[in-house]
């Protein structure tokens, strides 16, 4: 075999492997991309089953209940709502420490057939003022929060605004901004 | 006044290396020896300037001086002293001060042994060095100054995050940084063989040591910081596939295949090329790994600086080094010429493939923690990827990667032919079938786990047999003795740090098996898992030094005889008003009975309860393998880094 003849089978392989990495990453991407979801974009167009999903929202306060579940294990039941849509989450589990009502949350899982959203892994990390900048989005997106008016308001507060009163509310967070 | 003193070492580092870059470069180029021999003693005075701005700031934490803004943010009486001093790093301000402290002592340890260096490319290597540590310094001074001073100062700190309060944690910053500032060096060195447009079988000798080196640190501060998410985050699990963690994989993967290649080179003076360039690939990962995890632009436990001057300016220190790198790889990569060709299946052939399919891992890690985004950026869709993608991505590089990890490490250089050496591995292979079967017979149909335990048995016994097969221990046992005795020590390290792999491999393939359940009990009440009944005793409450705990005991009984007192405990740290939970571990070394106490409800408590089988063998190799490392850099030839003369004896003809 002649140099130049090794340096090509040498590139060839490299190729080879390059080429099979991105046809590897591609066909994972297909089928292992997990899109983020909240309440909202759900109502509008409800999620193929058993395709997992990110939900994120915020934890409606007061709606938390702790249950044991049809073979015994311990449950959680809560709902997560972005202002203008809920939708109501089971999880098995131990919630995490960071999980509070009132608060973003970030659960990972499928839609259930009875329309409720079954959580694998709920996710409320960070410290209690922090809000998820995917939850901090959806609810942008829902009409709750208006950037340009200023600061976001405490998370607390936000699932406790219903649209209507969103005038008033804008003008607060406009104040609480400033 | 002492963090006065710390601010102004701070600013004396930063002109310090400013002059280290500046004699460097111009020293060489303008062939003035005595701005060349300059170079060693100034780098040792950015050392000392960055230790004294590092006691400053340590002195300051440990008696909790407020009134300097960082320590009311990240400390607080009445926390632990250990804690205290570990709170230096625990900022983000702090640790780029720690990042510094490394990158002065690289420098420092390249000036005080680097004496057998030409004086050429030890000057530029110490500027590159020199570079480095000018824009960092700027940085921490532009943007994140950890002696701001804060008026009036608050009474008592805020604390620090009561997970980052953890032993394991107090220690994973500083080993991850010797690992990722290592690649520095080795950065650096690349960059002086690409000015200089020379690299040879010496540069490779000195470049090993250091890749090894940081190779090995990286290990160990991935590892730490695994078996710190695996037994403080209470989720059971060891590894997510959090971008956080890829950051640090990354640079692992790409100094991996450096070090690698860097044999070659220095044996055969082949993949010259490539080797410099995974040199400032690796480091350029490692900036991508620090720019990750201190911009703010992942959300994770370490994402505590979300300051976008900051993101930006690191991203402007990344595009500077890792551009102006490979500008200068592209303009002067060409002048090396190659000299050394071989054949596919050789020694070096098959270290080309380690560094194709490690390249190919590192490439789909990457586009997995990169995607999600630029899919926000450029998209405006919200995606994450999760470890399924890894999963699936991953088996097809890694398969090939471990079946040839055995191989490869009995092949000869030069010109090899693989029956001979499938001969000297069939007992291996056989093990690795063994084990398979072994677990199918005791596990039932679970595929997943018994073809890692094959793997896990298929490379320690590959490494086993390469070392035996070295010492002629079957073949001529009496004199096996004295062969080990005068077998490299780089020999020794190679083969330990893949079995190490293997043990890592069993491990993952253990932990393919564990086990887990949620369990709602009173106590009294009792639950099955594993085997074993775990039965809750009681539930009390505790006080610890700055927080208050629920406890739960549980028994872990065999047919009735205690196996394990667990007790986890949720805490709660009234400072920060954080809540975290400990969980309990008891480990038999052939498996982990872990427990996690949830919350409480009626008198009766929630309670995860997990069996995880050789759960602490993944952290048991990957210490075997920083091991590995470490007798390899014992090894006398890399010590003395005169380049020896290529007489090839029967013990070193292939080690």
């Amino acid at each position: 075999m002649t140099r130049k003849r090794r340096r090509l089978n040498v590139l060839l392989l490299c190729g080879l492997g390059l080429g099979s990495a991105t046809a590897l990453t591609l066909t994972a991407f297909q089928d292992n991309l997990v899109f983020f979801r909240s309440p909202s974009d759900i109502a509008r167009e409800a999620p193929p089953p058993n395709r997992a999903f990110r939900l994120g929202g915020l934890v409606e306060n007061g709606s938390l209940q702790r249950e044991a579940g049809p073979d015994g294990r311990p449950a959680a039941r809560f709902r997560v709502t972005d202002g203008a849509s809920t939708l109501s989450v089971t999880y098995a589990g131990i919630l995490p420490d960071l999980f509070r009502e009132g608060q973003g949350v970030v659960a990972l899982g499928t839609m259930g057939p009875d329309g409720s959203f079954r959580a694998s892994e709920v996710l409320a990390r960070h410290d209690e003022t922090y809000m998820p900048p995917e939850v901090a989005d959806a609810l942008k997106r829902s009409g709750h929060w208006n950037p340009a008016e200023g600061g976001a308001p405490p998370a607390a507060s936000w699932n406790r605004l219903d649209p209507e009163t969103r005038p008033a509310r804008a003008a607060g967070g406009g104040s609480d901004g400033g | 006044m002492i963090p006065e003193l710390g601010h102004f070492a701070l600013a004396l580092a930063l002109a310090l290396s400013c002059a280290q870059a500046a004699f460097g470069l111009v020293g060489p180029w303008r062939g003035m020896p005595r701005l060349m021999a300059a170079t060693p003693p100034l780098a040792a005075g950015a050392l000392l300037a960055t230790a004294v701005t590092f006691g400053c700031l340590m002195w300051s934490f440990a008696v909790n001086d407020t009134s300097v803004s960082n320590v009311a943010q990240n400390s607080h009486s009445a926390k632990p002293m250990l804690y205290k001093l570990t709170a230096t790093w625990g900022s983000h301000e702090g640790s780029m001060v720690l990042w510094v402290l490394i990158l002065a002592l690289c420098g420092g340890a390249v000036a005080g042994f680097g004496r057998d260096l030409p004086s050429a490319l030890k000057a530029r290597v110490l500027a590159v060095l020199g570079l480095v540590g000018v824009g960092f310094f700027a940085f921490i001074l532009g943007t994140s100054n950890p002696f701001d001073r804060l008026w009036p100062p608050p009474p008592d700190g805020q604390g620090l995050n009561p997970v980052l309060q953890d032993p394991g944690l107090a220690f994973h910053p500083p080993l991850l940084y010797l690992g990722y500032v290592g690649c520095a060096v080795t950065f650096a060195f690349a960059v002086a063989a690409l000015i200089e447009g020379r690299v040879d079988a010496a540069w490779g000798r000195w470049v090993r040591p250091w890749a090894l080196a940081a190779w090995s640190f990286l290990t160990l501060g991935i590892a730490l910081g695994s078996w710190w998410a695996y037994y403080e985050l209470g989720w059971g699990g060891y590894w997510f596939w959090d971008p956080v963690e890829n950051a640090s994989l990354l640079p692992w993967l790409a100094g991996c295949a450096l070090l690698h290649s860097a044999v070659v080179v220095e044996k055969r003076e082949a993949l010259k090329t490539w080797t410099v360039f995974l040199a400032l690939l690796a480091f350029g990962l490692s900036l991508l790994g620090t720019f990750l995890v201190r911009s703010g632009v992942l959300n994770s436990v370490h994402a505590f600086a979300s300051d976008p001057t900051r993101g930006v300016f690191i991203l402007g220190l990344l595009m500077l080094y890792v551009g102006g790198g490979f500008a200068l790889f592209a303009w002067r990569a060409a002048a090396m010429t190659p000299t050394g060709v071989f054949a596919p299946l050789s020694r070096e052939g098959s270290l080309v493939l380690n560094n194709l399919l490690l390249c190919s891992i590192a490439a789909v890690v990457l586009a997995g923690t990169l995607y999600p985004m630029f899919a926000d950026l450029l998209l405006g869709q919200k995606i994450s990827v999760g470890p399924p993608f890894f999963n699936t991505a991953l088996l097809p590089l890694a398969v090939p990667l471990i079946g040839a990890m055995a191989v490869g490490a009995v092949l000869p250089w030069k010109r090899a032919r693989l029956f001979p050496a499938l001969q000297r591995l069939w007992w291996a292979a056989l093990g690795g079938f063994a084990a398979l079967l072994l677990c199918l017979a005791l596990e039932g149909a679970r595929i997943g786990p018994a073809l890692g335990f094959a793997a896990g048995a298929w490379v320690v016994l590959g490494a086993l047999a390469d070392i035996a097969d070295r010492l002629a221990l079957f073949s001529r046992p009496r004199a096996a003795l004295a062969r080990a005795l005068s077998l490299p020590r780089s020999a020794w390290g190679g083969a330990v740090a893949h079995s190490g792999m293997g043990v890592l491999i069993l491990g993952l393939a253990g932990m393919g098996l564990a086990t887990d359940r949620l369990a709602l009990l009173k106590p009294g009440e009792s639950a099955e898992l594993a085997g074993y009944t775990w039965q809750l005793d009681g539930l009390e409450s505790a006080q610890g030094p700055n927080y208050s705990a629920r406890r739960a005991s549980v028994s872990v009984l065999d047919e009735g005889r205690l196996v394990a007192a667990l007790a986890p405990e949720k805490r709660s740290f009234p400072v920060g008003r954080a809540t975290t939970t400990e969980a309990a571990i008891h480990t038999s070394w052939l498996s982990d009975l872990y427990a996690v106490l949830g919350d409480e409800r009626d008198g009766a408590a929630v309670l995860r309860l997990h069996h995880n089988p050789l759960a602490p063998w993944i952290w048991i190799g990957a210490a075997i393998m920083a091991l590995g490392g470490a007798l390899s850099l014992s090894d006398r030839r890399v010590r003395v880094s005169a380049p020896a003369p290529k007489a090839v004896r029967g013990g070193e003809a292939r080690a």
